[in-house]
């Protein structure tokens, strides 16, 4: 059984926010009138308002939980932390930050937490040998000694998706190739990849939320972006690509 | 040797796709921009590589996505309705 979590605990504080480490320039920054009246409805107990937002935030938070603990029934146990600390908490809201950047916050502080007790500590903050080298196979390139070295090979060259992915009458096995080759890509890629490309997180918040910094989320994101497409690539030349060990 | 002053040429079809990633995100310098243009205007095979890139970004923004549990779901609903009753006057 989980202890209850320890409000004053996990709720960000006021020196988190002096400490001038986040930017406050993402577009929901603190003062939207949309979240000022969004927190009133929940502080009046509008429970609608409570659903929407459990409804529309809880995937991402859980792939956020999901890069502190190894199981996906962790991960859910600390979105239900989570939002319990907000429930308990939002008095504490002072909109010096999104409403959903401060659920993020108490997020991860209770991620943290967990992923000590789990003995789980992926360093989200360092990259790794996965997150080196080149993102394409250079023998798609001409060599040194070509008069056009480092540009594409005819052989090598890329060719148009036709149909375009989206497109394709094939489009739900596609989906379903994508995304079991996200789920294939390393812890730290797969997250910055998912938040920001499926679930539609600025990159300030991906920052915030997985404390990592602007260079290395957008390391992450480039390399997991071009293992996806090569996967997508792949499938367009008819080699269905399997899960790889 | 005036290659090296063509638009488009002074960067390689190897860097470009490694710069694609913050290209996108907007992260280039100016002059690096137009160089990437210019070089996409030229290169068809990089031009496809942009172009199956940003699919591949339409692809992932239609991805399955996991959800918290219904039970879960519903504990936390009945424990906002206990933390946060409705307030007066509201059904």
């Amino acid at each position: 059984m989980a202890p209850e979590p320890s409000t004053p605990d996990v709720l960000p504080g006021r020196g988190a926010a002096d400490r001038q480490t986040v930017p406050e320039q993402r577009a929901e920054a603190g003062g939207d009138p949309a979240d000022a009246e969004l927190v009133a409805r929940l502080r009046a107990g509008d429970e609608a308002a409570f659903a929407d937002i459990v409804d529309a935030w809880s995937p991402m938070l859980l792939r956020v939980a999901r890069t502190f603990v190894s199981t996906d029934a962790s991960a859910q146990e600390i979105v239900q932390e989570t939002w319990l600390a907000v429930v308990k908490g939002l008095d504490r809201f002072e909109g010096r930050s999104s409403l959903r950047t401060w659920v993020f916050r108490i997020l991860t502080n209770l991620g943290k937490t967990r992923g000590v007790r789990e003995a789980r500590s992926v360093p989200l903050s360092s990259l790794s040998p996965d997150d080196d080298g080149p993102t394409v196979d250079p023998s798609r390139f001409r060599g040194a000694d070509d008069q056009w070295a480092d540009n594409w090979t005819p052989a090598g060259a890329p060719q148009p998706w036709e149909p375009s992915p989206e497109n394709s009458l094939l489009a739900a096995e596609i989906r379903e190739q994508v995304a079991k080759a996200l789920e294939g890509l390393p812890d730290r890629q797969r997250a910055v990849v998912s938040l920001r490309d499926v679930h539609g997180l600025s990159s300030a918040e991906v920052c915030d939320a997985l404390d990592i910094s602007p260079a290395n989320q957008r390391v992450l994101l480039h390399r997991g972006r071009a293992q996806l497409r090569a996967v997508l690539e792949d499938y367009y030349r008819g080699r269905r690509v399997q899960g790889h060990e | 040797m005036s290659d090296h002053a063509t638009p488009g040429m002074t960067i390689t079809c190897s860097e470009i796709v490694e710069v694609v990633t913050d290209y996108l995100e907007g992260e280039v310098d100016e002059a690096v921009r137009v160089e990437v243009e210019a070089h996409l205007a030229l290169c068809p095979g990089c031009d496809a590589y942009l172009a199956q890139m940003r699919a591949t970004l339409q692809v992932l923004g239609h991805v399955p996505v996991e959800s918290l549990s219904e039970v879960a779901r519903d504990d936390l609903l009945a424990a906002f309705h206990t933390f946060r009753p409705p307030a007066a006057g509201s059904p």
